[in-house]
This record gives structure tokens, C-alpha cells and sequence, in this order.
């Protein structure tokens, strides 16, 4: 995966520093407080809502169970339409199929040095623009968004709003920095002005556009029937991506397949609203193939699979493979909120990346092993999700599975020892008289993982009599 | 009518006052009240840890213990979650293993005849106005797995609105984690601890004396957290509200 996360802290060290952050907890606050809150007015406004909740999970779930059929119809279409279909089994072929189509694109040696891109979630998942970068291919973002992430240097902290954790005197610094390293300098008079902002970018961005002869895009979905992709977008940067170059190279999740023209009716409503809160989001673009004199003249299909395959195969976790990146579960997540994209550890943050990461990923590494723990399972994200995915449930799963490979001994055996003690009432009672008659030896901080607790509260104070023995003094 | 208390584990060993509570005010409406002593705790840390097998003896348990009764009344709304929501999964997942159906059948048998206190006295027995007398100011916390996984909406705000001399003050981002989450508490600390610093904001903002839930465990970690900070706030369960007459009104202890 995405060679920029690895040797990330687990996600509790991570978390804690966020915590501390105050800047980015303001940050963070403000954004997700602000896109919630609209979500939940647009999401209102259908009166079917849950109607159409209930048909996007089904049709997700219909096409994973059947995802065999539709890829190899997927395909068949893509290819009568003009394109090329291109099999990836994971991240590095990926990679090295991009790498090697833009290689042989382009008629001057410059034109195969530099591709912009379509704002996309897949290529981050594989490390696109690092693998490109080692062959010395520049990759230029033109979403907003992933501009500033780009020319900070930085990662992506959200999947729809990957400067989150940016404030507008940070993107001007940003911008006045550097800007001019990458390309069009920003203008020397630069405000923090949103208008003033989006300009330089624009302007930054238009030349980047005008020159590029190849294009990378992901999709938002792709129609077995018709070899038709779609991709959902707010700025108009992915059309002209889509439009302008010659060559078009889409890496797309095979997940992201939905049988017919039709089923996009669901998930155009679903979307939108989900994620930035509009009834209809301003660009959709669909393409199918190439057509002559028309968009590009050549277009590539990588479909990904990158640990889809074994994700597919868990009963209970296989639900993660419906979702739509609208990235509503972010924006209501209490530990997001708190803990920001970074400490994930992938571009995949949030309730979604805390069940998407280990399933993709395995479990082994500390970061990994730590993501389903990261979570109250407070089931805010569950009830936003529009396509139902039990996240709290997924989460639980995935836990067993990281306590199966080891877990932490002496969780275990608190466990295994709570475990015998609940089972035999007698020793409950006793050991509850034991805890009432010595209360007053109680410490008041706990050594061990109980720090973690008396470190900022005060443990409770044992009662000297448990309900059980007034019960027996009472009633019984 | 006759029901069965489930105290649950943490009433049982730190709240007793919260289950005693309970008793005497089913016992004021005319409810006949049983302890049966088998119980003890629902598995929920064991499942929501990940220890999934470690927690089908208390499945057995449960069930076993609460055979007989038509309705189970807890005054824990994430207790009474594990039972319903959970309790078939842990089924289902057994049998899934080739382990036979015995657990889907205690789970089935079990888990719709257990109801949480604010469902057993709206739903069950009808009333709003238990005839409680409570002279202060109070802020409601609805604990997550109560307002989501059982969705018990406006209930508790109902009871709360009939009793008398008690003024009630809404909680502003009432619907947001309180950040206890059983072991998260601990696993993830630093983010738990500023989860309850925004809840406690949010609740001292409202001026009121009595923070009320209806789940002892988040109790358990906002209290933990006011007292550490020595704020007069006081975390008090609903049914000791409830419980709480002009003839018998609640002390603080
Ligand atoms: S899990 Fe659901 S809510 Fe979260 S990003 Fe995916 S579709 Fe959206």
C-alpha cells in the first residue's frame, strides 16, 4: 500500500498527539460539524430515503455475490467499446501497468514525463504518484483539495476533503511557498480569501491541464452493461482531466461495479447527499470506450484488486466492499473527529478505513492490528452510512480476529480469568464483598494498563455492600 | 405482574444503589420484582473486545437464569443491546462453526422478552408519570446504544418531563459519544478523555445540578472524569430520579 503510511505509529499514539493538537482539533471540529449538520437536512428532505438506502445496499450486495459475472461483463463491454482492460492483482502490478501505458503514450519525450490527475482514491491506495515519481513520470492532482496535500508535502486526511485539517492561512502558506516549484507561481499579492485561493489554483492548474497528454482518473462506478465509468466530482478539474488528453487511464477497484445503467439512479441520489450534502452534484461525467474526434483516443481500464478478493471471501466483512467513499461516517465519527485522517494510517481514514485497512491489508502490522480498537462503537457511523454497512459490527469481527492472533497476553488472561469468575455466581459474590470490605485500601491510581484510565479519572468508589447482598438482607 | 430484574455486573458490583432503585420503583407501581441469582453479566466487554467464544458461556447463563420470566427489565440500555442485537450473532456465528444450534435458541428465546427500564415502563406498563418528586435541575445523556441501537427515542425525556420539581435542561450535542466504549476507554485513552471533556462541557454549559443517564457505564467515566476535575456536576442514574418520592426523596450520598 501507500509507502507514505508505512512505519506509522498504532493508532492510539497516533491519536493521543492529534489530541493534543489544538490547532487541528479546532481544524477538524469546525469541518466536520458544519458537513454533518448539512447532510442531515439534505438527507430529510427525501421522504425515501430509507427506501433508497435499502436498495443501494442491495444492489451492492447482489453484485458482490455475483462480482465474477459482472467483471467478465464489464470487460466484454469495455473492450467493444475501444477500450483496454488491464488486470491488476495488486498494488505494484497496478503500478507498473500505469507506468508502463504512460511510457508508450505520447509523441515527444516530455509528453511521457507528466500526467494530471483525476482526483481518485484507488491511485492513493496504491502509492500512484510515488511508483510514477521513481520513473521519473510527474503526476499532477488537480483537485482542490489534493493540490494543497501535494504542495504541502503532506498526506491526505479525509477521502472527500483531503486538507480537512487545513485552515485557509495554512493553504495560503502553502500556495505562497509552493507554487512555483511545481509550475505558474502563486500571485505575489495572495490573501487567505477563499475566491483568492481557488484563482491561484485555477490559474496554477489551467497549464497543467493545456499540456498534459495523458490522463489518470479512478471511478466513482463502473456499468457492466453499458463499459460505461462515472465519476462524481464538485470542481469540473476531473472533466477537463477526461476530456483534454489523449490518453485516458482509469485504476479502478473491482468493488466498484454495479450491473446496469439503471442501478446509477440509487447511487446518484445516495451520494451526493451523503457526502457533500447537495441534492445533485454539479459534474457527473460518463465514458464508454473512446469515440472518434471526441474526449480521449485511447483509453486503458486497470481494474484493482489489491486484497478485494480475500475481503470478499469473510462473511461478515465483506460488507465494507459496498461503500461508496461518500465519507459520511468520517464527518460523524466522535474518534475522527478527536484523532484526525493521519493517525489511520492510510488513505482510507475514519469508521470506513478502520474495517477497510485490516481487510485490505491483513492484520499484522501494529498500526493495522490497532484500527479496529479504534472506535467507541457508538454506531453514529452505521446510521449515516447509506449504503448500511454495520460498521460496529465489522469492527467487532475484525477484533476477534486481531485477539485470535495474539492479541495482548495480559488481556487474555483478564479475559479468561472475568470469564471464569462470571460464570460462577458464588465467586462473583465473593469476590465483591472482598473489593466492598477493602475499599479503603483502595488506591487511587492504577499502575498498568488501568493508568490509562486514572489518568484522567477517578476511579469509581466500591460500594460496601454489592446490589446481591442487599438483595439477600431485603428481599430474598 | 411478575418480572425479573437483570441488574448486570456493573450495577450489581458499583451502582447497587441504581438496582435498588429500580426495585422500589417497579415495586411502587405494583410490580412484583424477582432477583434470580444465577445471573451475572451479559458478556458485552468479552464480545466487544473481541473475545467472542469467551462470552458464550454467559450466553448459556443468561438464558438460563431468565427462562420463566415474560418480561427481564435492565436498567442498561447496552446490556439489553448485547441481548438482543448480539446474542443471535453469537448464535448465528456458532452455528456457522458447526457448533449446533443451542446458542440461536437461547438467544431466540431469550433475547425478546428483555427490555430496558424506560421501554418496560413507557411500552409495557403505560405510564409517563411514575410519581417521582425530584427538586433539581437536571441535563439528560442518552448513551449510545440505548438511543441507536434501541432506539428509545423520547422516553426517558418523557419520564423525566413528569416528574415533579424537577426542571429539565436540554444537552447540547446530546446525541454524541460520551467516549467510554468499554475497553476503548482504556485502549484509546487520550481520545476517550476528550470525548467526556466535550460532553462535560456541553453539561456543566447547561447550568444544571444532576447529569443523567440511563447506562451506569457511561456514568462510570464521567463521573470519573468530574470528580478527578472537582466539578459539583453529579452523574445520577434515571431510576434513582425515578425512585425518588416526596415521602422517600433521594439523598445524595
Ligand atoms: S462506509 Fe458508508 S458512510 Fe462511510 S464512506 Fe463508505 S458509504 Fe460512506
Amino acid at each position: 500500500m501507500n509507502g507514505t503510511f508505512l512505519g506509522m505509529p498504532a493508532f492510539p499514539q497516533a491519536a493521543a498527539r492529534a489530541v493534543r493538537d489544538g490547532q487541528l482539533r479546532a481544524n477538524l471540529r469546525h469541518a466536520t460539524h458544519t458537513i454533518r449538520d448539512k447532510r442531515a437536512r439534505a438527507v430529510a428532505e427525501l421522504p425515501d430515503w430509507a427506501e433508497l438506502r435499502a436498495a443501494g445496499k442491495a444492489i451492492k450486495d447482489h453484485t458482490l455475490r455475483h462480482l465474477d459475472r459482472y467483471l467478465v461483463q464489464l470487460e466484454e463491454s469495455v473492450t467493444a467499446a475501444g477500450g483496454t482492460v488491464h488486470w491488476a492483482a495488486d498494488a505494484e502490478e497496478a503500478n507498473r501497468i500505469v507506468a508502463g501505458l504512460i511510457r508508450a503514450t505520447g509523441d515527444s519525450d516530455i509528453e511521457k514525463r507528466e500526467v494530471v490527475k483525476v482526483k481518485s482514491m484507488a491511485t492513493q491506495e496504491i502509492g500512484l504518484n510515488e511508483a510514477l515519481a521513481a520513473e521519473g513520470i510527474t503526476a499532477y492532482e488537480t483537485d482542490l483539495a489534493e493540490l494543497i496535500v501535494q504542495l504541502g508535502d503532506d498526506r491526505p486526511s479525509h477521502i472527500l476533503v483531503p486538507a480537512i485539517h487545513r485552515n485557509r492561512a495554512e493553504i495560503r502558506e502553502i500556495f505562497a511557498d509552493r507554487m512555483a516549484a511545481w509550475g505558474r507561481p502563486a500571485p505575489e499579492s495572495l490573501t487567505d480569501s477563499p475566491a483568492e485561493l481557488a484563482e491561484a489554483a485555477r490559474l496554477h492548474l489551467r497549464e497543467k491541464f493545456l499540456r498534459a497528454r495523458v490522463a489518470v482518473s479512478g471511478a466513482n462506478f463502473m456499468v457492466a452493461e453499458t463499459g460505461t465509468l462515472v465519476v462524481v466530482e464538485s470542481e469540473g478539474n476531473g472533466r477537463m482531466c477526461l476530456t483534454l488528453p489523449r490518453t485516458l487511464i482509469s485504476v479502478v477497484g473491482i468493488e466498484k461495479v454495479v450491473p446496469t445503467w439503471r442501478d446509477l439512479e440509487v447511487f446518484l441520489q445516495l451520494l451526493p447527499r451523503s457526502s457533500t450534502a447537495e441534492r445533485m452534484n454539479p459534474y457527473t461525467s460518463l465514458w464508454t470506450g473512446t469515440t472518434e474526434d471526441d474526449g480521449p483516443s485511447e483509453f486503458h481500464l486497470v481494474l484493482l484488486d489489491n486484497g478485494r478478493t480475500a475481503a470478499l471471501a469473510d462473511q461478515v466483512g465483506r460488507q465494507a466492499l459496498r461503500c461508496i467513499r461518500c465519507s459520511a461516517c468520517l464527518n460523524v465519527c466522535p474518534v475522527y473527529e478527536r484523532a484526525g485522517g493521519h493517525a489511520y494510517g492510510s488513505v482510507y481514514p475514519g469508521p470506513i478505513g478502520a474495517i477497510l485497512n485490516p481487510q485490505l491489508r491483513g492484520t499484522s502490522s501494529p498500526v493495522d492490528a490497532s484500527l479496529p480498537y479504534a472506535s467507541s462503537l457508538c454506531g453514529a457511523c452505521y446510521e449515516v452510512c447509506p449504503v448500511a454497512i454495520d460498521i460496529p459490527e465489522v469492527l467487532v469481527h475484525l477484533r476477534e480476529r486481531v485477539a485470535e492472533q495474539g492479541g495482548h497476553p495480559l488481556e487474555r488472561a483478564a479475559m479468561a480469568a472475568a470469564g471464569y469468575v462470571l460464570d460462577h455466581p458464588a465467586a462473583l459474590a465473593a469476590a465483591e464483598r472482598l473489593a466492598g470490605r477493602t475499599r479503603a485500601l483502595h488506591p487511587r491510581r492504577l499502575p498498568g494498563p488501568g493508568r490509562a484510565w486514572t489518568d484522567s479519572r477517578d476511579l469509581p468508589e466500591v460500594p460496601a455492600e454489592p446490589f446481591r447482598d442487599w438483595w439477600r438482607r431485603n428481599r430474598a | 405482574m411478575r418480572v425479573a430484574l437483570f441488574a448486570t455486573c456493573v450495577n450489581d458490583a458499583l451502582f447497587p444503589a441504581t438496582a435498588v432503585a429500580t426495585v422500589r420503583l417497579l415495586e411502587r407501581l405494583g410490580v412484583t420484582v424477582d432477583f434470580p441469582a444465577g445471573q451475572t453479566c451479559c458478556g458485552q466487554p468479552q464480545y466487544n473486545t473481541g473475545y467472542r467464544r469467551a462470552c458464550e458461556p454467559l450466553v448459556r447463563r443468561t438464558a438460563r437464569a431468565f427462562a420463566g420470566y415474560d418480561h427481564v427489565v435492565t436498567p442498561s440500555g447496552s446490556c439489553v443491546a448485547m441481548v438482543r442485537d448480539n446474542y443471535p450473532r453469537i448464535g448465528a456465528r456458532a452455528a456457522a462453526e458447526r457448533r449446533g444450534s443451542e446458542l440461536t435458541d437461547a438467544a431466540t428465546a431469550l433475547a425478546p422478552r428483555v427490555v430496558e427500564l424506560t421501554e418496560f415502563l413507557v411500552d409495557v406498563l403505560g405510564v409517563e408519570d411514575v410519581g417521582a418528586y425530584f427538586p433539581y435541575s437536571v441535563t439528560y445523556h442518552p448513551s449510545c446504544h440505548g438511543l441507536r441501537m434501541l432506539g428509545l427515542g423520547e422516553r426517558p425525556l418523557r419520564l423525566l418531563r413528569a416528574v415533579k420539581g424537577l426542571e429539565l435542561l436540554e444537552l447540547p450535542g446530546a446525541q454524541e459519544c460520551c467516549g467510554f466504549g468499554g475497553t476503548f476507554a482504556v485502549k484509546n485513552a487520550a481520545v476517550s478523555a476528550a470525548m467526556a471533556e466535550d460532553k462535560l462541557a456541553n453539561a456543566l454549559g447547561t447550568g444544571a445540578q444532576v447529569l443523567c443517564g440511563a447506562d451506569n457505564s457511561c456514568l462510570l467515566h464521567l463521573g470519573g472524569t468530574l470528580r478527578r476535575r472537582g466539578d459539583a456536576l453529579r452523574p445520577l442514574h434515571l431510576a434513582e430520579i425515578l425512585a425518588s418520592t416526596e415521602e422517600h426523596p433521594w439523598r445524595p450520598s
